[in-house]
């Protein structure tokens, strides 16, 4: 082993430009709405123009006449199929009330599929749509967090808007410590809800041959979506192929299918023919399930020195009405402190129904804990007079202190917070900024500094259907090598860095490395793209099946060249004896024999240079970082610019630092956004106002700075070394810049933490302290 | 719905084709020609995954119709490398900086630059930054595609 670790640095770390920019730069992907089959339909859904309702009648006939129209499927029509749709979780019944694929006899949000038109095409389709009439009997709807708390219940069959709960209402002991200390902090964040807007929306295309079923679809995963669709239709999976070659972004959205590709699905089923359904903009901005909208106040107490002695957070997030699982996200207090020292933790976490889109992932899930604490400790900061950096200091988990637990009982000991943070201020000079900060400040112009902290749990093999990845290898008989991943990218990278990690391990060249994946029946199930995982997971698979096989050809090359399987080793694709240079086999010699001469096998071998291996990382591998920003806000329009921004991070061994560093900006993009432009809002009635880019505004390429990236490389303990990266950004993003922002505003006493920030915020905030 | 007869060029070659009034020159690129590359993000003009370029200019496809095509000529990303394969230079640096990765987005923002440099122009970088803000990228962090911006216009000094 020791001589292929060597051979192992040869890919892992390098900026190897990425195999599949060929086809996505020359227009050769293949993303969902570029699969057609001979005799496809398309699918345009009538959706409820309410949010809260009992549907009364709709009326089909008009449409129905309509030419090009196939057929109009309503509830009743796909309610043979007794769908049940799963939770993110494969969670078999689902928690909470039961979720139809097609409003049944009500309708809870505005977006809520009623109908579907199958046409020859989509514009006949959507013709036939809006001439289809829905009779609806409104009712006052639930729309905020508020609302929930008061308003009827959402769903008629339970009695309480409560989604989700967990933790404690009333802890006597921990109020006693809060109120006992010497300072006690309170922050409130507000998060507006946002879209994950991937640019390629969602989609299907559904065909059924006989017992066989083929399946394109925008995902995250094959797998996951043949396992989800069999569960939902109670159909045997094997007859299920899922296939996804390119996938415009997901950042969560696409985890699982949900109502309108289950549906579509079922009219596929119905008609006998191919059917397409493609998301346009505004569905997918009012009726795909979006994220965040939380209200999180976090309590904090510290001694006077500025330790911390206790804290209680109490979090409410909007579920909506069709979550893809009824949740209060628990991971919001799981790590809420988890990077610091605190000693005591209490929370209580609620999730709400709705009248508005369900609730889907996003990016970072939990990033809450991270915003609400950085910012917290920023306030913290100012209303003690301790300078921010130096409050961190005196609280934070350094690697002295490891190995140890966090207050919610996580075991932490390869931890780099701390270390990221003091790399960060090499980076930054802070008292220098300082000095410019005031003399700025003294011409009427607003600097700010904000820095934030914090640690992630990647690789996620606590989540029960992501516990595991599992890798195919085969050296053909020509010595290239042909890799089955279960692995899934939306723009990750996989099919390069998996194949850098394989190359390394094998010692072979990278060329002859090809990454297979987008296909439910190849490879074993994988969960694919979330939690951070694929590195770690995907990584460790292909490390220890290349393992397996090396095995193989020590032993088979040690017979046929009468030398011991130690005096073996592969580079560069040949199979070479230490000492011997005449010994020098190409791999695809031994190959060739593997497969094609089982006697001269050594006895007892099996022919063929294939193996298989499902890896299961470590319970927990934290990725850790410390972002810091310096803006300049305009005091005549209120505007922020992002005049520098620093990343120190460490996700481990890095495989392909373009690609690592291409999630921390893509997350951190995302993250700017959140802070000051995207708002998927909604009016009184329910209705979204936010339903073209025009009215949800995404981050532009001005929006965001050039980015310094510093990394640090603590090996995890997980096979290979590697952290995750693929969320940190869109954590600890916005409390950096939420904090620098509050920094230039610090003259007028403002601590901003109701998402968007926006120029009138802003501006507010400096006229209201004149 | 009324259909018209149009002539145009793709990447090259004659077209002709009846198309509906209301059919978008998108729809018409990706669903009678197979020209898949051209992407529809949004359909409203804002993102620019649809760029295609129609006689010199960078054009929306979502907005302009199919039947306004008639008697132009139009590039679309498939008609940018040489037939051997060897990238235009606005792919090869979207390569080489990391400037992509989904790559639903990438179409347009290589129609757009493509566009800009055409012909040896070396527009300055800011002008190239500015055309850009014509394009949303979700997954980026638009990082290597600024480095390209820059690249392209540092060609040029």
């Amino acid at each position: 082993m020791s001589e292929t670790k060597v051979a192992a640095a040869r890919f892992v770390g390098q900026r190897m430009p990425r195999t599949e920019d060929k086809r996505l730069l020359t227009g050769k992907g293949v993303f969902v709405d570029d699969v057609s089959y001979p005799g496809m339909l398309h699918i345009a859904f009538v959706r409820s123009n309410v949010a809260r309702g009992t549907i009364k009648s709709i009326d089909t006939d008009a449409a129905r006449s309509m030419p090009g129209v196939r057929a109009i499927y309503t509830y009743d029509d796909i309610a043979k199929f007794d769908i049940e749709m799963v939770s993110f979780y494969l969670v078999s019944p689902p928690p909470g009330p039961k979720v139809t694929a097609l409003a049944n006899g009500r309708v809870a949000f505005v977006g809520d599929p009623v109908a579907m038109v199958v046409a020859d095409s989509r514009a006949l389709a959507e013709d036939a749509a809006a001439a289809v009439f829905v009779d609806i009997d409104e009712e006052p709807p639930v729309v905020t967090i508020e609302d929930a708390k008061s308003g009827a219940p959402v769903h008629p069959d339970v009695e309480t808007n409560v989604a989700a709960e967990a933790g404690v209402e009333e802890d006597e002991d921990l109020e006693e410590m809060l109120s006992g200390a010497a300072h006690l902090i309170t922050g409130t964040v507000r998060h507006q809800r946002i879209a994950q807007a991937p640019m390629e929306t969602r989609g299907v295309v559904f065909a059924q041959n006989g017992s066989d079923i083929t399946i394109h679809i925008a995902c995250q995963s094959p797998h996951m979506v043949a396992r989800y669709v069999a569960m939902a239709f109670r159909l045997p999976e094997t007859g299920i192929r899922v296939l996804a070659k390119d996938v415009g972004g997901a950042f969560g959205l696409k985890v699982q299918p949900w109502r309108e590709e289950i549906a579509a699905m079922a009219a596929g089923m119905l008609i006998g023919r191919p059917v397409k359904w493609i998301e346009d903009r505004l569905e997918n901005l009012t009726a795909a399930c979006p994220a965040r909208e939380q209200i999180c106040t976090l309590r904090t107490g510290f001694d006077e020195n500025g330790v911390m002695v206790a804290s209680h957070v109490d979090y409410a997030v909007n579920n909506g009405a069709y979550p893809h699982s009824p949740d209060a996200n628990l991971a919001v207090p799981m790590f809420l402190w988890a990077p610091y020292k605190m000693p005591r933790l209490g929370f209580i976490a609620r999730g709400w129904h709705s009248n508005t889109g369900g609730l889907a992932a996003y990016r970072g899930p939990w990033a809450m804990e991270s915003l609400v604490r950085e910012t917290t400790l920023d306030i913290a900061a100012r209303r003690m007079k301790i300078d921010p950096i130096e409050l961190r200091r005196r609280n934070i988990v350094t690697r002295a202190d490891q190995p140890t637990f966090s207050s919610m009982g996580i075991p932490l000991e390869d931890v780099t917070p701390a270390e990221c943070l003091e790399l960060l201020l090499e980076k930054i000079d802070v008292p220098a900024f300082r000095k410019e900060q005031a003399e700025a400040r003294k011409a009427g112009r607003y600097l700010g500094f904000g820095c934030a902290t914090y640690i992630e749990p990647t690789g996620s093999t606590a989540v029960p259907v992501m516990a595991s990845e599992m890798a195919q290898l085969r050296i053909e008989p020509t010595g290239k090598v042909s890799a089955m991943m279960s692995t899934f990218s939306q723009g990750h990278g996989t099919q390069t860095t998996m194949a850098q990690v394989i190359a390394d391990h094998l010692g072979v060249p990278f060329e002859d490395v090809t990454v297979f994946e987008g296909d439910s029946t190849r490879a074993g199930f994988g969960p694919g793209a979330a939690g951070s995982r694929q590195a770690v997971a995907g990584g460790g698979a292909a490390i220890k099946t290349a393992d397996i096989l090396i095995e193989k050809i020590k032993r088979l090359a040690a017979h046929l060249l009468n030398a011991t399987p130690d005096d073996v080793r592969i580079e560069d694709g040949k199979v070479i004896v230490s000492g011997t240079k005449e010994m020098t086999r190409n791999l695809a010699d031994i190959a060739e024999i593997a497969y094609n001469e089982p006697d001269r096998l050594p006895e007892g071998m099996e022919p063929g240079l294939e193996a298989q291996y499902r890896y299961k990382g470590p319970a927990m591998v934290f990725a850790s970082a410390a972002h810091g920003c310096i803006v300049e806000i305009d005091a005549e329009s209120g505007f922020v610019e992002i005049k520098r921004w620093v990343v120190a991070e460490d996700c481990g061994v890095v495989i392909n630092p373009a690609v690592v560093e291409g999630q921390v900006a893509g997350g951190v993009a995302q993250g700017i956004g959140q802070v000051l432009l995207e708002n998927l809002a909604y009016d009184a009635y329910g209705n979204p106002t936010a339903a073209t880019f025009k009215d949800y505004m995404l981050p532009g390429i001005t929006d965001v700075p050039v980015l310094e990236f510093h990394h640090i490389t603590t090996p995890s303990q997980a096979e290979g070394g590697f952290r995750g990266a693929g969320e940190g950004g869109n954590i600890i993003g916005p409390p950096t810049l939420v904090n620098a922002i509050n920094d230039a505003l610090a003259p007028f006493g403002a601590d901003l933490l109701d998402l968007p920030l926006t120029p009138s915020k802003i501006l507010a905030a400096m006229e209201g302290a004149g | 719905m009324s259909e018209h007869r149009i002539e145009t060029k793709v990447n090259g070659e004659a077209v002709a084709a009846h198309v509906e009034a209301r059919e978008t020159l998108a729809d018409f690129l990706r669903g009678k020609l197979g020209q898949t590359g051209t992407h529809l993000g949004c359909e409203h003009g804002v993102c620019g995954a649809c760029t295609v370029i129609v006689d010199g200019a960078p054009v929306r496809a979502c907005l302009m119709l199919a039947v306004q095509a008639d008697g132009t000529a139009i590039t679309t990303v498939e008609g940018l490398a040489d037939p051997d394969g060897t990238l235009h230079p606005v792919q090869q640096a979207l390569r080489d900086e990391h400037g992509l990765q989904c790559g639903f987005c990438t179409p347009g923002i290589v129609m757009t630059l493509a566009a800009l440099t055409a012909d040896g122009a070396k527009p300055a970088e800011d002008a190239l930054k500015d055309a850009l803000t014509g394009h949303i990228c979700r997954c980026t962090g638009y990082q290597g595609i600024l480095r390209v911006a820059q690249r392209l216009a540092g060609e040029a000094a």
